[in-house]
């Protein structure tokens, strides 16, 4: 039995989130004002005492809270992952939700809760903890998918995205009651060990289950027909936020629920993995190529770089965990800046969401073209951008387990991939330019700006970032 | 400086270029004037660095020379530089063509021109790169980093079909170069570095090398560009603007053959042997086909870009020849088709100034209004063709008598490209510069101007010496070819003797 004061500083970022949700909640409650800023600022600081609190707090491997919850340095990269991408969509979304007439106090509070679920479900250590995490997550991202109750495309997306989200869960609780009832526990630890003789057909088809909930919250095919219609239909921070944060958090648990729990049955997982990640990245590079609403392009665009990201998790090894870790962070700050210089396509006072309404952009707003175009190209993966350093771990781990087709046929899938990044591009570059767009705020061009300097002077100095994957990764093995 | 040698300060110097016009405000004719002096300044300081370089270098030494190192990644991956007898001289083709690019864009470009100068500028840097790296991950950085700039160009300032063009050169040598990362990934499994230095003497097993090799071959072959994937080099060619079709023929397209002497011929040397057969039938293919293909040609870029794929025959067929003929003539010819290509884009490019047309037939009896213009085309056109006496010559009988030691049918055929090439190239001269000059739009032509006589007069004077004199080149690679072969002969023996021994 740990001492409490022991328990508590293992799980300070999350102790920091939920108490603070609370509290806010309380205080919007009782303030009753719209447009209130102070809760949103609050929240900011919030998740940004989280993530401190993460950095300074002891670096050491930890299980607490009776087995059921895990604090290692993979689960502290991966949360300082989703942090920085929930407080960066938190940042981006004030000026579009007051221009939107949407900025009730609740949002915040609701990511706050849901970025505390994501931070649960990547430290989680046992399958119960893994459905709480997962579900406190998910019930909060449902309600802001849909936080735009007068639009119809925004309701719609809420709606859809809770159907198809609640089936998820429903076959990953089935999944996980197979697994116990084979396994006898629900603790990852225990389940690798109770693996060992060899898998009965019950956990075989328990993982499969499980692996379908998953493969829903991380949007893989074929789990991924919800993705293009919520990224369109939600406002887009909240897209933002899906596409960057929750993300991370279900490829974290993803990773650590195979390579924890089920070592023993590498054979069978890794077949699902190859399968899921060839499908997506040839969904993602086809089906983002007739796209004419940039938020569903991104859309297809992140199905096809999940599956990028789950060549590393097929390899199995620690060099494809440290492939995955990479990939996720280079990918987060992609998506950010994307989504940034997506946010900042205002037109009269009105957002725009057609590729087309870039049109000319390189002649009336150079800084936001440039880091459109650098952020398209280091998605496309071409050096010397961020993106490329990012494909280069998870195939390298992929060739190096001898997974010579799945890095062909990866190859092959950026490459087409390529042709509607570069269209972007040739939108922005090559065409005439269409009406300008307004004056973009600095919240949005800090975030512009910074991401494209990350993206750009990544080769100079990638050594601090690797270092941090590769301890993360090592403390998984 | 801050422990980073001369070949870092090459790299970064046009980047201080960049940052100088960045700084730039406004778009009026000042700030244009001074993006165009600063690029041209850039380019020139970056090639008499070059030239210091070159003092310091030492060409009776086969080693690396001038070599930096620093950690990077990790695990392997560093940031290493350094030079050979095989890639100095490229080092300085790319330094002294690009002030004669950016000298070509002087007035052609007028719109967005800190852009284009940026674009060439970051160009530079990434060539120069490509030819120093020593990693092969910073090899393939520099490599496939050059399509964004050269993407922009050609989409950007590029001819009427330029995004169809720009996306085919994008999507073409990226998916050839993707199959040489997984190459690339493979060989570091095997090595556990990416240090061509290490990977030089790393014997990969022959079952592996097909495969290395082929991959490797697939990046090469396209930007080389070789028969049948050379399709994307005229549409870029015809498509982009002078000073691109400049870079893209001499130096983008070297790139090619460079890797094949860097990579492919010394890492893989069985599968080098043993797939030598299949590069020499697609060399006669391009130098017979393309040469026949460039004879109907209707636009003049089209024809010099259809001659070069054509030239780039004679290079690869040299290099597998194997031996030391065949390979100093291939590098020798790599640099002399760098001068003399990139001299007829420039004089492409001096005619479509005044007429904005490629199209040959709107030419005729040039020769009666431009007098120096047709010197200068006459002398690069017998370049072209390889008459002796120009710096054409030394690199196709070279490669020839290189190949001819080899296999003579080889050679057989390919003479034959010599007598096409002299076709397509005279008979393009004959309609352009002779023939009446009846066309009303031809008569208001002027004679080459100042900086056009700039432009074209250093590049003749090479090419005459080089012609006359290919000892500086040739000496410069001697050595570095030697070891080349005879470490390629030593890894052959050993694949022999341990074949013999399994008997």
């Amino acid at each position: 039995m740990t001492p409490l004061s022991f328990a508590l500083a293992h799980s300070l970022p999350e102790i920091v989130l939920a108490v603070g949700a609370l509290a806010l909640l309380m205080l919007g409650a009782l303030r009753k004002l719209t447009g209130d800023w102070i809760i949103s600022e609050c929240a900011i600081v919030l998740l940004g005492l989280a993530a401190l609190s993460m950095l300074f707090q002891v670096q050491s491997s930890a299980v607490i809270w009776d087995g059921a919850f895990i604090d290692d340095s993979f689960g502290r990269f991966m949360k300082l992952l989703a942090l920085c991408g929930a407080l960066v969509s938190l940042l981006l979304s004030r000026e579009f939700m007051a221009r939107e007439g949407i900025d009730f106090f609740e949002f915040p509070v609701l990511i706050l809760l849901a970025t505390l679920g994501m931070l649960m479900l990547i430290s989680a250590q046992s399958l119960i903890a893994l459905y709480l995490g997962l579900e406190l997550m998910s019930l909060a991202l449902y309600v802001i998918a849909a936080f735009h109750r007068d639009n119809l495309r925004a309701s719609e997306a809420g709606l859809k995205y809770f159907v198809l989200g609640a089936l998820s869960s429903g076959m990953m609780l089935y999944g996980a009651s197979l697994i116990y009832g084979f396994a006898g526990t629900v603790s990852f630890t225990g389940i690798g060990e109770a693996l060992r003789g060899g898998p009965s057909i019950g956990i075989v088809f328990g993982l499969v289950f499980l692996m379908a909930g998953l493969a829903f919250k991380m949007s893989v095919v074929p789990f991924h027909m919800w993705t293009p219609d919520v990224y369109e239909g939600a406002p887009t921070p909240v897209t933002a936020f899906f596409a960057s944060a929750a993300k991370m958090a279900a490829v974290a648990i993803t990773v650590r629920i195979v390579i924890t729990a089920f070592p023993g049955m590498k054979v069978q997982w890794q077949q699902i993995v190859v399968f899921i990640s060839i499908l997506s990245m040839a969904v993602g590079a086809f089906g983002a190529i007739g796209q004419t609403n940039i938020k569903r392009l991104m859309a297809y665009s992140s199905i096809g770089h999940m599956g990028f990201a789950l060549v590393g998790l097929s390899a199995g090894t620690q060099q494809g965990v440290l492939g995955v870790l990479v990939y996720l962070a280079i990918y987060l700050v992609m998506t950010l800046g994307t989504f940034a210089a997506i946010l900042s396509m205002r037109i009269g006072n009105r957002y725009v969401e057609n590729i087309g309404d870039l049109a000319g952009l390189s002649r009336n707003n150079k800084l936001l073209a440039f880091v459109l175009a650098m952020m398209m190209f280091s998605l496309a993966g071409i050096p010397p951008l961020a993106g490329f350093f990012a494909k280069w771990y998870v195939f390298v781990a992929a060739i190096q387990s001898n997974l010579y087709w799945l890095a062909v046929i990866g190859m092959l899938a950026s490459v087409v991939s390529a042709f509607y990044y570069l269209r972007v591009v040739k939108i922005m570059y090559l065409d005439e330019p269409a009406r300008p767009f307004d004056r973009v705020n600095w919240e949005v061009t800090a975030v512009m700006a910074l991401g494209g300097l990350f993206v750009v002077l990544f080769w100079v100095y990638p050594g601090p970032l690797v270092e941090a994957a590769s301890a993360a990764a090592k403390s998984l093995f | 400086m801050f422990g980073f040698g001369i070949l870092s300060g090459l790299i970064f110097l046009p980047l201080v270029g960049v940052a100088f016009i960045l700084c730039l405000r406004g778009d009026d004719e000042a700030a244009l004037r001074n993006a165009r002096w600063a690029a041209l300044l850039a380019t020139i300081i970056t090639f008499l660095l070059s030239l210091y370089a070159w003092k310091m270098f030492d060409t009776s030494s086969s080693g690396f020379q001038l070599i930096e190192e620093k950690s990077w990644l990790g695990s392997g991956l560093m940031y290493k530089l350094g030079v050979d007898g095989m890639s100095m001289p490229f080092v300085l083709l790319t330094t002294f063509l690009m002030p004669f690019c950016i000298l070509a864009s002087w007035e052609s470009i007028t719109f967005r021109v800190k852009e284009y100068m940026i674009a060439f500028l970051v160009l530079e840097t990434l060539m120069i790169g490509v030819f120093c790296a020593l990693d092969l991950v910073l090899f393939y950085l520099f490599f496939e980093g050059g399509l964004i700039p050269m993407f922009l160009i050609i989409g950007i300032w590029g001819g009427k079909r330029r995004i169809y063009a720009s996306f085919k050169f994008f999507l073409y040598t990226l998916l050839g170069s993707l199959l040489m990362l997984l190459a690339i990934m493979a060989m570091y499994g095997v090595a556990g570095t990416t240090d061509i230095t290490v990977l030089l003497k790393t014997a990969f097993p022959a079952s592996m090398q097909k495969w290395l090799w082929l991959a490797f071959f697939a990046s090469f072959a396209v930007k080389m560009p070789m028969w049948p994937v050379h399709t994307w080099l005229p549409d870029a060619h015809v498509e982009a603007p002078t000073a691109g079709s400049v870079i893209l023929a001499g130096i983008l397209l070297k790139m090619g053959g460079y890797g094949f002497i860097r990579f492919s011929l010394p890492m893989f040397p069985d599968a080098s042997q043993y797939f030598a057969p299949l590069v020499w039938t697609l060399s006669i293919i391009a130098i017979v086909y393309t040469s026949l293909v460039a004879l109907v040609q209707e636009d003049m870029k089209k024809l010099i870009a259809y001659s070069s794929v054509a030239h780039m025959g004679f290079v690869t067929m040299g290099l597998f020849a194997m031996n030391p003929q065949g390979v100093q003539g291939a590098i020798f010819q790599m640099v002399s088709h760098g001068l003399v290509s990139g001299a007829l884009f420039l004089c492409v490019g001096v005619v479509y100034d005044r007429l904005h047309t490629r199209e040959i037939a709107a030419y005729g009896g040039l020769v009666k209004n431009m007098p120096l213009f047709a010197v200068a085309f006459m002398l690069f056109t017998m370049a072209n063709v390889g008459l002796p006496g120009t710096s054409g010559f030394v690199g196709e009988f070279l490669t020839l008598v290189g190949t001819f030691f080899a296999n003579s049918w080889v050679a057989f055929f390919a003479t034959s490209g010599v007598i096409l090439s002299a076709a397509y190239a005279l008979y393009l001269y004959r309609r352009v510069i002779f023939g009446v000059l009846d066309k009303p739009s031809l008569m208001k032509m002027q004679d080459l101007s100042a900086r056009e006589i700039a432009l074209l007069a250093p590049l003749g004077l090479l090419v005459i010496y080089y012609g006359i004199q290919p000892g500086p080149i040739l000496d410069a690679c001697a050595a570095s070819v030697d070891l080349l072969i005879k470490n390629y002969q030593t890894a052959l023996g050993l694949t022999k003797a341990a074949t013999l021994a399994l008997h």
